[in-house]
C-alpha cells in the first residue's frame, strides 16, 4: 500500500468555499450556524491554514449578530440563545484571537444566561425550556472557564450529576442510566477536567470503557459497545486518552508511557486517512457517507490526537506517512489549538469575574424570560 | 397540506405582516443558499416572534417551520407557548407529534417536545407502544431509550419491562442498549444484592455467551454486575470461565480472566495469582487483542507495580521512587 496522504489542498477549498457560502442541504444547520464557523475554523487551524484577518473580522460581526441580548449565543440572528452554540460562538472566537473577537463576547450576560439554565440538581438544561443531558455542562464549563467566569456556586453539585452518567460499562451516558456512548463520555470527562474533579470518576473502568472502543479490523472508533465505527469518534473517543493520561499522573500513577497515549495511534491515522477522506476535500464518518463539515472537523481532531503525544514539556510525534501528513496539535478538553487556550485565558484572567445576577432561575417553558421575582 | 400552503403564499391572509428578512450583516459568513421557501416561510415566522403573535396563524406556520427544519429550537419552544396561550388539544399535538417522530427520530428537539406533551397531559399510557415502535425500525435509537427510560422512572412502569429487554435480547442479543436497559430496570427493582438474582444474571450472561462467545455486551455485563461486590466472591465462576476458556474463547473472556486475577490479588496477594495475570496480559497484548497492546502493556506493568515482588520488598520502582512503606509480605 502506498503511503497516506492528507488531501490538505483539497480540504483547505473545501473549507474555505464553506466558511463564505453552503448550499441549501445545510437549512438542517439553521439552528447551529456557530457550530458551521467552529468546524471550519478548528479545521483550517489543524491544516495550519491563516485566517485572513478581513474574514476573521466577518466571522466576529456574524457571532456578534448571533449573540441573544440575554446573554448567550444562539444558533442564527434572533434565534433563542443555546449551550451548544454557545460552545461553538466562543471557541470559534479564540481561535480567532484578536481583540475584536474576545470583545464580541458580553460576558456579563453570558453569566447571567448561565445562571437561567443551572438546574436545582447540578445539571444544565441546554436552553431555555429545554433538554437536560450532559453536553451542557461540558458546554457551560468550556465557555466559564475561557472566558472566565467561573464561580464554585455555578457548578455547585454539576460534578455529583456527571458522575452519576457513569454506568455500569465504565463510560459515561447522557442521562444517568443511559448506554455509555462515545460523545456524552467526552463531555462529562472534559467537564469534570475543567472542575478539578475528573479523580472522581472510577477512572480505570472508564479506560478499559474507552480503550475497548476501538475496533480490531477497521482500527477507528465506535460510539457504542457493538456499534460501528464513525470517523468521528476518532475525537470523542481518543481525546478521552490524553485526559485519561493526565488524570492517572495527576493520581500518581507512575507506570504511564512517556511516548504513547494508550490506543493505536497508527491505527487510528490508518483509519481516517484510508477510509474518511473524500477526494474532492472534506472529511466523513466511513467509506460511502458523504462528507460533511462536522465528520472534517472531527476527523481532523482525532487525527491530530493519533499524531501527538505530550503536552507542553515532553512532545512524542507520531506521523502515519508523508511529513505533510502533519497536523497542529489540538488542546483536549477545549479542542481548539493550546496556544489559542492559552491566549484566550491570558486575555480573560486580565479582567474581574462578573457579579452574577441570579434573580433569572431556571425558567419553565411557560416563564421563559421573566424574573422570578426580585429579593 | 394545501390548506397551509394557501396560508404561507397568501398574500391576503398574511397582508397585515410585513416579514422580517434574516439579518446577517453585510459579510456573511456560512451563508445558507436558503430555497424560497425557507426563507419566506422564517421571515414570517421573525415577523411573528418579533410581534409575540399569538394566533392561529402562527401555530400553522410553526408546523411549517418546523418541517423545513425541524432543528430549530426557537420555532419548537414558540409552539410550545402557542399551544397553551391558545389552549390547543393536546391530544391532536400527540398525533402530530407522532408523526413527526416517526418521520424523523434521530433529532433531539421533537423527542423533549413529545416529553413536555406527556407531562403536560399527565399521561404516558400510550408511550412505551410508540417507543418499542420506533426501536423496531432502530433498536438502538439513543433519543427513543432515554425517553423510555424517563417514562418509565417518571410514570413508574417498571412491571413489564425486564419481559421487554428479554424479548428484544432474543431477537439480537448484540444490543447493547438492550443489555444496558437490562441494568436499569434491575437496579431499580429487585437490585443485584440478594444472591438469587445474581446467580440468575450470571447464569443468563453465561447462558448467552455460551450461544455467542464473542458478544463483547454479555461480557461487559458479566464484568459490570461482578465488580463492585468482587469478581472472585462468586464461587465457581472463575473456574466455569477457564473451563470456556477451551471451547468459546475470545479476547473478551481473557480480559474477565485478568480482571478476576485482579479481584483475587487484591484480597489475597499470591505470587501465581500474578503471574497467571502478567501471562493473559502478555498474551492479549501480543496475540490476542494487540490493537489493545499498550493498554495491556499499561495494566501489564501496573499490576507488577502494585503486587509485585519490588512492591513489597523496598525495592525503588521503575521510575526510581521509592515504593510506600507499610507493604505486605508477600506469602
Amino acid at each position: 500500500l502506498p503511503r497516506p496522504t492528507l488531501l490538505r489542498e483539497q480540504h483547505y477549498q473545501y473549507l474555505k468555499k464553506g466558511l463564505r457560502h453552503l448550499s441549501d442541504s445545510y437549512e438542517c444547520l439553521d439552528a447551529s450556524r456557530p457550530w458551521l464557523c467552529y468546524w471550519i475554523l478548528h479545521s483550517l487551524e489543524l491544516l495550519e491554514e491563516p485566517i485572513p484577518a478581513a474574514v476573521a473580522s466577518d466571522v466576529c460581526q456574524f457571532l456578534a449578530r448571533c449573540q441573544s441580548p440575554t446573554g448567550g449565543f444562539a444558533g442564527g440572528p434572533g434565534q433563542h440563545a443555546h449551550l451548544a452554540p454557545t460552545y461553538a460562538a466562543v471557541n470559534a472566537l479564540c481561535i480567532i484571537g484578536t481583540e475584536e473577537a474576545y470583545n464580541v463576547i458580553d460576558r456579563e450576560k453570558l453569566l447571567d444566561f448561565l445562571w437561567s439554565v443551572k438546574q436545582p440538581d447540578g445539571s444544565f438544561v441546554m436552553h431555555v425550556g429545554g433538554e437536560v443531558d450532559v453536553r451542557s455542562a461540558y458546554c457551560a464549563a468550556s465557555v466559564a472557564s475561557l472566558t472566565n467566569i467561573l464561580t464554585p456556586k455555578l457548578f455547585e453539585d454539576t460534578p455529583s450529576w456527571i458522575l452519576r452518567c457513569q454506568n455500569w460499562e465504565g463510560g459515561l451516558g447522557g442521562v444517568p442510566g443511559l448506554e455509555a456512548h462515545g460523545g456524552y463520555t467526552f463531555c462529562g470527562t472534559a467537564a469534570l477536567v475543567i472542575l478539578g474533579k475528573e479523580h472522581m470518576l472510577d477512572l480505570k473502568a472508564l479506560l478499559r470503557w474507552v480503550v475497548s472502543r476501538q475496533m480490531r479490523f477497521e482500527g477507528g472508533f465506535q460510539g457504542r459497545c457493538n456499534k460501528l465505527v464513525d470517523g468521528c469518534y476518532s475525537f470523542w473517543q481518543a481525546g478521552l486518552l490524553p485526559l485519561l493520561h493526565r488524570a492517572f499522573f495527576k493520581e500518581g500513577e507512575s507506570q504511564l508511557s512517556r511516548q504513547r497515549w494508550m490506543f493505536e495511534q497508527q491505527a487510528l491515522q490508518e483509519y481516517i486517512l484510508l477510509c474518511c477522506q473524500n477526494p474532492a476535500g472534506g472529511l466523513l464518518d466511513k467509506p460511502g457517507k458523504s462528507r460533511d463539515f462536522y465528520h472534517t472537523c472531527y476527523c481532523l481532531s482525532g487525527l491530530s490526537i493519533a499524531q501527538h503525544f505530550g503536552n507542553v514539556d515532553l512532545h512524542h510525534e507520531l506521523i502515519l506517512g508523508k511529513e505533510e501528513n502533519r497536523l497542529a496539535p489540538t488542546h483536549p478538553v477545549y479542542n481548539i489549538c493550546p496556544e489559542k487556550v492559552a491566549q484566550a485565558l491570558q486575555h480573560f484572567h486580565q479582567l474581574p469575574v462578573p457579579e452574577a445576577d441570579q434573580r433569572h432561575g431556571a425558567s419553565t417553558d411557560m416563564r421563559a424570560g421573566v424574573t422570578a421575582g426580585i429579593a | 397540506k394545501l390548506f397551509l400552503i394557501v396560508i404561507v403564499d397568501s398574500l391576503v391572509h398574511w397582508a397585515d405582516l410585513e416579514p422580517v428578512p434574516q439579518d446577517d450583516g453585510p459579510n456573511p459568513v456560512v451563508k445558507i443558499a436558503y430555497s424560497e421557501k425557507f426563507s419566506d416561510v422564517y421571515d414570517y415566522f421573525r415577523a411573528l416572534l418579533k410581534k409575540d403573535e399569538r394566533s392561529d396563524r402562527a401555530f400553522a406556520l410553526t408546523a411549517e417551520a418546523i418541517e423545513l427544519n425541524a432543528a430549530n429550537y426557537t420555532v419548537w419552544h414558540y409552539r410550545r407557548v402557542l399551544l397553551q396561550a391558545l389552549q390547543k388539544d393536546l391530544r391532536e399535538e400527540m398525533r402530530y407529534i407522532t408523526d413527526i417522530i416517526e418521520e424523523q427520530p434521530k433529532n433531539y428537539q421533537v423527542w423533549h417536545h413529545r416529553r413536555m406533551v406527556v407531562e403536560w397531559l399527565n399521561d404516558p399510557s400510550e408511550e412505551l407502544e410508540f417507543i418499542a415502535d420506533i426501536l423496531s425500525q432502530d433498536a438502538k435509537n439513543y433519543h427513543a431509550w432515554q425517553h423510555r427510560q424517563w417514562v418509565i422512572q417518571e410514570y413508574k412502569l417498571w412491571d413489564n419491562e425486564l419481559e421487554f429487554v428479554e424479548k428484544l435480547l432474543e431477537e439480537d442479543v448484540r444490543n447493547n442498549s438492550v443489555w444496558n436497559q437490562r441494568h436499569f430496570v434491575i437496579s431499580h427493582t429487585t437490585g443485584y444484592s440478594s444472591p438469587a438474582i445474581l446467580d440468575r444474571e450470571v447464569q443468563y450472561c453465561l447462558n448467552q455467551i455460551r450461544k455467542a462467545p464473542h458478544n463483547e455486551s454479555a461480557w461487559n455485563y458479566l464484568k459490570g454486575i461482578l465488580q463492585d461486590r468482587g469478581m472472585s466472591s462468586h464461587p465457581g465462576l472463575l473456574e466455569q470461565v477457564l473451563e470456556l476458556k477451551e471451547t468459546h474463547c475470545s479476547p473478551y473472556l481473557l480480559a474477565f480472566l485478568v480482571d478476576c486475577y485482579e479481584d483475587a490479588l487484591e484480597n489475597n496477594n499470591q505470587k501465581e495469582t500474578l503471574n497467571r495475570a502478567l501471562e493473559v496480559c502478555e498474551y492479549l497484548a501480543q496475540e490476542k487483542d494487540t490493537i489493545r497492546k499498550e493498554y495491556w502493556l499499561f495494566l501489564q506493568r501496573s499490576l507488577e507495580s502494585r503486587f509485585g515482588p519490588s512492591a513489597a520488598s523496598g525495592e525503588p520502582l521503575a521510575d526510581g521512587t521509592e515504593p510506600p512503606a507499610g507493604q505486605q509480605e508477600l506469602s
